[in-house]
């Protein structure tokens, strides 16, 4: 027999596929945070590594434990809550004490992406949903922040970070504030440089603007992260800041400083890509990152905290599907379209 | 649409060709097997009533169906010799379909017996009948006949006629070969069809990986027909006959319309040299250029084999490895599964295509859920949501697919499940949807 013997197999067309796989592309998104990770452990020591470390395994220890008791198999496999895990670490102060990263870790999965369904049901960034409860739950600690590249940050840890489960920490008097706390409180500007390179006090991974659009670029490149969505982030940030530091430059900052601090570029590289939050469509693309870079703005400027980056992507995940059914493309063959006869 | 100088549509994907090992062979004749089987149905149409009976003696190009009304066309002997049987025999659909089961004369000559030729200076009407009497299909894949979309409705007409020899499918080199080999049928085939519909100009469509073909063609295209050969950007489906009408016209077949409904008209190159070749001499088709190829064949090529031959004894001669797991006929991108090897070949087989099982392992991907990265929207070529659709097919609600996202307009070119990277088998969801719908509406009736 030709086949010898064998049986052939039926199934249908096509009989090739690209080689992409949802679990490689997750996993080449963990590539691409691991030189903002090492930057946030270069930066702030051991804290740094301490927190980053506590926040991924929580999130993947929560996601493997919900499969199990659900009788599923683990689907820690994807990578896709590897991500989150990282994501969310990297929006935290580094001296967030552990416990409060462990409970958000599984507020994150379980709370943002497990009772959504899981993978792909996700409407909701699962790293900003922690993230978010945190800010809420604990306000003080999460805008408590230590400066970057002190010394004996490797030997040692600020004492908030080992505080005791269900009590508040108490803070070193070494705190700092972010650039955007220091212009929103009292007008001084950063140096541009300093922004981009990481030398300031931030949250552990909002801290390199360099590293993180290296990891972006090296998504795009392979295809893996939409370009639309942060370039219309940082075209509408880079305008609409623009036109209110033109009229007035005392009251509102350069559009270089808003594109540079806080959690922009992580936020709009990162967390606006993610694929199951942010819209299909080109123009869905284009007007998400638009509504992001807007609501940033808004709330840095005239909002009551110093950032926003948060609550825009959130508010874009939520505007997702209705962007993508207003941007649906018109059909092949439906303009012009005459009576066939 | 033009992008980087050459002429494209818009989305569509890119898997790799896979042609280099055919593309340079020439077209080789395949030998007879001991008993050709050929099916009364090789289009889609009503199937050829059979003209001769179990125990008749036929002469290679005879006439064995003939049609069965105008949807349908007559059917030939492809090889001298003795009619077995004439019942049922398995098809690609996995249905038994009709067919004449023929000994080939072991050592007979098997020269052409030549008809009543048709001139190029018949009336429409007489080409149109030597068209469909040579049993003309679409030689793409599609097999259509060929003379019911060259019968030009009152009121109607055609400016352009465009001869498709792009191929963009991967593995398949049939038509490139044809192009290469066989320009001078091509060319008269054009003169018949350009008569036919009255088509002011010619465009052939050559995609880029193809170069030298482009360069023949062009070198041959005689100088009293006014028209062109155009190169196109290589890109899957390019070769569908919509993506070629926007590419080269910028017209867009209105959904559910017709070619005719923008005036153009589209031919495959092979099909072209088969009306060339055949109308002159009073032939019908009885072989017809095939890319046997793929990682389990272990002498690819392109042969010119006989109609009714079965995929068992083509396979054993050109030989396959011990591991092949999957055979189908076309390329792997729109080709359906052989359900068995017992079937044969027709008009409408442009390749056949052996996998081994290393070669299909990747297909074996597990399938994750829809983490909509919009890939598919990005690379359907009818600007459907194939991510929606999908979500929808799983949830069986047909007819919400139909009715508000354009599912009928899907042509299952399989470029959305190709870049799927969560492995969701896109389009085999869609034709079951559509069968589905098909079944309802005609329940409604």
């Amino acid at each position: 027999m030709a086949n010898g013997g064998k049986t052939l197999e039926i199934r249908t067309s096509p009989h090739i596929l690209s080689g992409y796989s949802v679990d490689t592309i997750m996993f080449n998104v963990v590539l691409a945070l691991l030189p903002v990770a090492g930057f946030a452990v270069f930066a702030f020591g051991l804290a740094g590594l301490l927190t980053l470390s506590m926040a991924v395994a929580s999130c993947v220890l929560t996601e493997h434990l919900i499969c199990r008791a659900a009788g599923k198999p683990s689907t820690v496999g994807d990578w896709s809550v590897t991500i989150t895990g990282l994501l969310y670490g990297l929006t935290l102060p580094p001296s967030l004490p552990l416990w409060m990263v462990a409970a958000g870790g599984v507020i994150c999965v379980a709370l943002g992406k497990a009772l959504f369904g899981g993978l792909g049901y996700n409407t909701f960034n699962p790293a900003l949903v922690g993230r978010a409860v945190l800010q809420a739950a604990f306000p003080v600690a999460m805008t408590s922040w230590i400066p970057g590249f002190a010394a004996g940050r490797f030997s040692s840890v600020p004492s908030s970070t080992l505080t005791l489960p269900f009590t508040s920490p108490e803070y070193d008097a070494i705190t700092s504030a972010t650039p955007l706390a220091l212009w929103k409180f009292g007008r001084e500007a950063t140096a541009t440089s300093d922004l981009a390179m990481g030398f300031i006090s931030g949250s552990a991974g909002e801290t390199s603007s360099v590293l993180i659009l290296v990891g972006g670029v090296y998504l795009i490149a392979r295809n893996m992260m939409s370009w639309r969505i942060p370039a219309s982030i940082f075209a509408t940030v880079f305008v609409f800041s623009g036109a209110l530091h033109l009229v007035d430059p005392t009251r509102y900052a350069s559009p270089i400083f808003m594109l540079f601090s806080g959690g922009l570029m992580l936020g709009a590289t990162f967390m606006a890509t993610d694929m199951v939050g942010s819209p299909m469509t080109s123009r869905g693309c284009y007007l998400y990152g638009a509504l992001i870079g807007v609501v940033t703005i808004v709330i840095r400027t005239w909002g009551g905290l110093p950032e926003g980056v948060m609550y825009a992507i959130l508010l874009g995940n939520a505007v997702t599907p209705h962007l993508d059914r207003w941007t649906r493309p018109t059909i092949y063959g439906a303009k012009g379209k005459e009576a066939p006869t | 649409m033009r992008l980087l100088g050459l002429k494209t549509f818009r989305h569509g994907v890119h898997p790799p060709e896979s042609k280099d090992e055919t593309s340079g062979l020439s077209i080789r004749q395949f030998p007879f097997a001991p008993l050709l089987i050929v099916p009364l149905v090789q289009h889609m149409g009503a199937p050829s009533i059979p003209v001769v009976e179990e125990g008749q003696e036929v002469e290679r190009g005879q006439r064995i169906g003939r049609p069965d009304g105008f949807m349908s066309v007559s059917m030939h002997a492809p090889a001298s010799g003795l009619v077995r049987r004439v019942a049922l025999a398995p098809s690609i659909s996995g249905r038994m379909v009709p067919a004449v089961y023929l000994e080939p004369f072991p050592g007979s000559t098997q020269e052409i017996e030549d008809g009543t030729p048709c001139p190029l200076e018949a009336t429409k009407d007489e080409i149109i009948a030597a068209i469909q009497d040579a049993g003309v299909v679409g030689l793409g894949g599609a097999a259509f006949p060929t003379h019911v979309k060259l019968k030009i409705p009152d009121g109607k007409f055609v400016d352009t006629l465009i001869i498709n020899g792009v191929e963009c499918e991967p593995f398949l080199t049939t038509d490139h070969r044809v192009m290469l080999e066989e320009s001078r049928d091509i060319f008269t085939g054009i003169r018949y069809l350009l008569k036919v519909t009255g088509a002011e100009r010619v465009i052939v469509a050559v995609e880029a990986n193809k170069p030298d073909a482009a360069e023949h063609l062009r070198e041959a295209f005689p100088s009293d027909l006014n028209g062109s050969v155009e190169v196109l950007q290589v890109k899957y489906p390019q070769g569908a006959e919509k993506m070629l009408f926007s590419a080269l016209l910028g017209r867009e077949v209105p959904s559910r319309g017709l070619p005719l409904d923008i005036h153009a008209l589209c031919c495959n190159v092979a099909t072209a040299a088969q009306i060339g070749q055949l109308l002159p001499r009073g032939r019908g088709i009885q072989e017809r250029v095939i890319t046997v190829t793929g990682p389990a064949v272990k002498r690819k090529g392109n042969y010119r084999i006989p109609i009714g031959t079965p995929l068992r004894f083509l396979l054993e001669h050109v030989g396959v490895a011990d591991d092949v797991n999957r055979v189908f006929l076309g390329g792997p991108m729109m080709g359906a599964a052989a359900p068995s090897l017992e079937i044969s070949i027709t008009k409408g087989t442009s390749g056949v295509t052996a996998f081994t099982d290393t070669a299909a392992e990747r297909t074996h991907s597990p399938v994750y859920p829809c983490i909509r990265c919009g890939y598919c929207v990005d690379a359907c070529p009818i600007f459907l949501d194939p991510s929606m659709l999908g979500r929808l097919a799983a949830s069986e609600q047909f007819s919400t697919m139909a009715d508000e996202h354009h599912l009928m307009d899907c042509f299952e070119c399989g470029s959305c499940s190709f870049v799927c990277p969560s492995h969701i088998p896109l389009v085999q969801r869609f034709r079951g949807a559509k069968a589905a719908v098909r079944k309802s509406k005609a329940g409604a009736a």
